[in-house]
């Protein structure tokens, strides 16, 4: 989920990390939501979830950096997934991801200059029948060529 | 008027919300329903306009369209949906419902047979239950196989304050899509086939982990288990029968490993998604340590239809050990890709050209790899496998969920090899040691045979098999059958190099 950086509330942290105490197994939800309201899990969060756990600091990294999901920084204003697992190479997805990553003089992982767009390397997105694949923040688009990538990140303001 | 546009996200990926809109702008009047996909992917977005009760389709549809959809002018016109080859061909069981119904409509559920497998099996003991699971013969759907049966009658005879049913929807492997369809299209089914596994092993209590890439798959399920509660499917009294079940959407987080059933309840239970060793089997210490049956989203969804039809009208199909329907998901580098349910026993031959219709490039196949990215790469010369799970062992392969990615002779496989690879060492929780080095390890054995190394080659199988005999689960334990299998079928690819070099 692509969010310009918040200010860090932590009110907010509080009220989140509260409302999924209650569950079995809250630590992943209670992420989520943090990264959903703050675009990433800002440091402020990690006190508080190890007191509200009874977890240790080192469990919490540990956690948040198993994950390819979460965020300790925040990304750009959209994110661009590009799978590129099986389905995807075998119509020339990697030739793209290459071509599109040298365009932009970006790595995988990479925010372009303006913060706009940070590009992501995705393993399947369940679009295997109409490869390649890509996803714009959460919106899915098969059948993508170098043309359609430009549209999109046209459309991201890159 | 009333028109069907499917809202699965390989139609939305194809542009299915530009042909609504168009719809809605130019008919104003039609009634839009959104419903899941009908497997032909290749046809997307497919319009459906009802005609004197009978769907007629409109496939590859653009905004263009919509006008000669509407007048009856269109050249993209493809006749009644039931009577294309492709939907007449199949066995439609766990996949009956999936591009006919709205899926969040119980009541389009419930007209096209849903809860009749539920309120048999709330008229039946628990062991019963089991029991008719059992003569089923329905195996895991995920990968493994594992009678479903068998994994039931554990934790149903396991004693425990608590037990748990847990959906594995951490749908990661490439060429795989059912349980995204089936979710997007049908969640009822999900919903109503974990209810009847918690009501048969005595579970109160479910999880869905759904990966968090399938954003649209996540929206269906949790609006599904809302609106399943509210109508009294889900809760303290299912049905009005007076037993409990109720069930949670739960996201993942990215981590590929997680699809694999111990790591997932680490993940579940907020730790890292790292493998634990088996035994204590989940079945009896799963989820937060109690009986947990964790099931793949297809077997859990073929549980309804299974005792609405009954076990054995579900046996009567398939071969061998390999009973009922299996959902093959024709992908990649193929001209008709999509998904197609049958009874098991078709072969690989026809399925890549009979049903994908060869190439989308054109070009001669070169290679099939069946079940995902821990699948073995099948050459041209197996095309005559049958598709069942002791078929396929026995070819040297697996079926797995029974996803195909297709390959055509442009296709350099050391570079997949080194990607498998590759892919290992980007996911490996990191548990066991032949697979968190081995697989670093293998992409730089495989860059050396790719620079002409004579000695790399040996090294290769010898890493690969401490890699399978090493690791605790597929992914360190599978991923040398596709680097083994690119090997042995396709040795030019790793020897041309080699001379180069010299």
């Amino acid at each position: 989920m692509a969010q310009p950086a918040t200010a860090i509330d932590v009110d907010e942290i509080a009220r989140i990390i509260d409302a999924h105490t209650y569950l079995e197994g809250p630590l992943l939800p209670m992420l989520h939501a943090l990264q959903e309201a703050f675009g990433y899990i800002p440091e402020q969060a990690h006190a508080p979830i190890c007191y509200a756990l009874n977890i240790t600091r080192a469990e919490l990294h540990g956690v948040i950096t198993f994950y390819h999901d979460f965020r300790e920084k925040p990304a750009g204003r959209h994110v661009l997934k590009i799978c590129r697992a099986e389905a995807c190479q075998s119509v020339g997805a990697a030739a793209m991801a290459d071509a599109l990553l040298a365009k932009l003089g970006l790595d995988w992982h990479g925010t372009t200059a303006n913060g706009a767009v940070t590009i992501e390397p995705v393993y399947c997105l369940g679009l295997c029948a109409c490869a390649p694949a890509a996803m714009v923040d959460d919106r899915v688009v098969g059948r993508v060529d170098a043309a359609k990538l430009d549209k999109l990140l046209a459309e991201a303001g890159a | 008027m009333k028109i069907y546009v499917p809202m699965d996200s390989a139609a939305k990926a194809l542009g299915a919300e530009d042909v609504v809109a168009a719809l809605r702008a130019a008919a104003p009047e039609a009634q839009i329903v959104r419903t899941g996909s009908r497997g032909m992917i290749w046809l997307e977005p497919l319009v459906e306009v009802e005609i004197d009760g009978v769907r007629h389709g409109f496939g590859s549809t653009e905004p263009s369209d919509v006008a000669g959809i509407l007048d009856g002018t269109s050249a993209k016109a493809l006749g009644p949906v039931e009577e294309l080859d492709w939907m007449k061909r199949q066995t439609r069981l766990t996949f009956a419902r999936v591009g006919v119904v709205d899926p969040l409509s119980l009541a389009d559920y419930q007209a096209h047979g849903g809860l009749a497998g539920l309120r048999r099996a709330l008229a039946m003991t628990g062991q019963e239950i089991v029991d008719e699971v059992k003569a089923s013969g329905l195996r895991g759907r995920g990968g493994a196989g594992f009678p479903t049966g068998i994994k039931w009658q554990t934790v149903h005879d396991a004693e425990a304050p608590q037990k748990y049913i847990v959906c594995n929807a951490d749908e990661g492997d490439s060429a795989t899509f059912a349980d995204r369809m089936v979710m997007e299209g049908d969640p009822f089914t999900l919903i109503e086939g974990m209810t009847i596994a918690g009501i048969g092993v005595g579970a109160t209590k479910g999880y869905v982990y759904l990966r968090s890439e399938y954003s649209d798959a996540i929206a269906v399920m949790t609006r599904a288990v809302e609106i399943a509660r509210a109508e009294g499917l889900l809760g303290a009294d299912v049905l009005g029968s007076g037993r409990a079940f109720d069930m949670e959407i739960r996201k993942g987080a990215g981590a590929y490993v997680c699809g694999e059933e111990t790591s997932l309840l680490n993940s579940l239970e907020g730790k890292r998604g790292v493998v634990r060793a088996k035994p204590p089997l989940p079945a009896l210490e799963g989820f937060l340590g109690r009986p947990t049956v964790v099931n793949n989203v297809i077997s859990l969804a073929t549980v309804p239809v299974i005792f609405e039809k009954g076990a054995q009208a579900y046996a009567d199909f398939g071969l061998g050990r390999s009973r009922g329907t299996v959902t093959l998901q024709i992908a990649g580098n193929v001209a008709r890709g999509g998904l197609f349910e049958t009874a098991f026993g078709i072969s690989l031959g026809d399925v890549v050209n009979d049903l994908g219709g060869g190439t989308l490039s054109g070009r001669p196949v070169k290679a099939v790899q069946v079940g995902g990215p821990l699948g073995a790469y099948m050459p041209v010369s197996k095309f005559d496998t049958p598709l069942g799970y002791e078929e396929f062992d026995a070819a040297g392969g697996l079926i797995g969920h029974a996803g195909l990615t297709v390959f055509d002779d442009t296709t350099d496989m050391l570079g997949m090899a080194r990607f498998a690879m590759e892919f290992c060492a980007v996911e490996s929780c990191g548990k066991c040691t032949p697979c968190r080095i081995g697989a670093v390890r293998g992409v730089e054995t495989i860059d050396r045979i790719a620079q002409g190394d004579a000695d790399a080659l040996p090294l290769l199988a010898d890493l690969c098999d401490t890699m399978k005999d090493g690791s605790l689960c597929a992914l360190g334990g599978f991923t040398p059958f596709p680097v083994m299998s690119a090997v042995t079928h396709f040795p030019d690819d790793f020897a041309r190099l080699k001379e180069a070099a010299e």
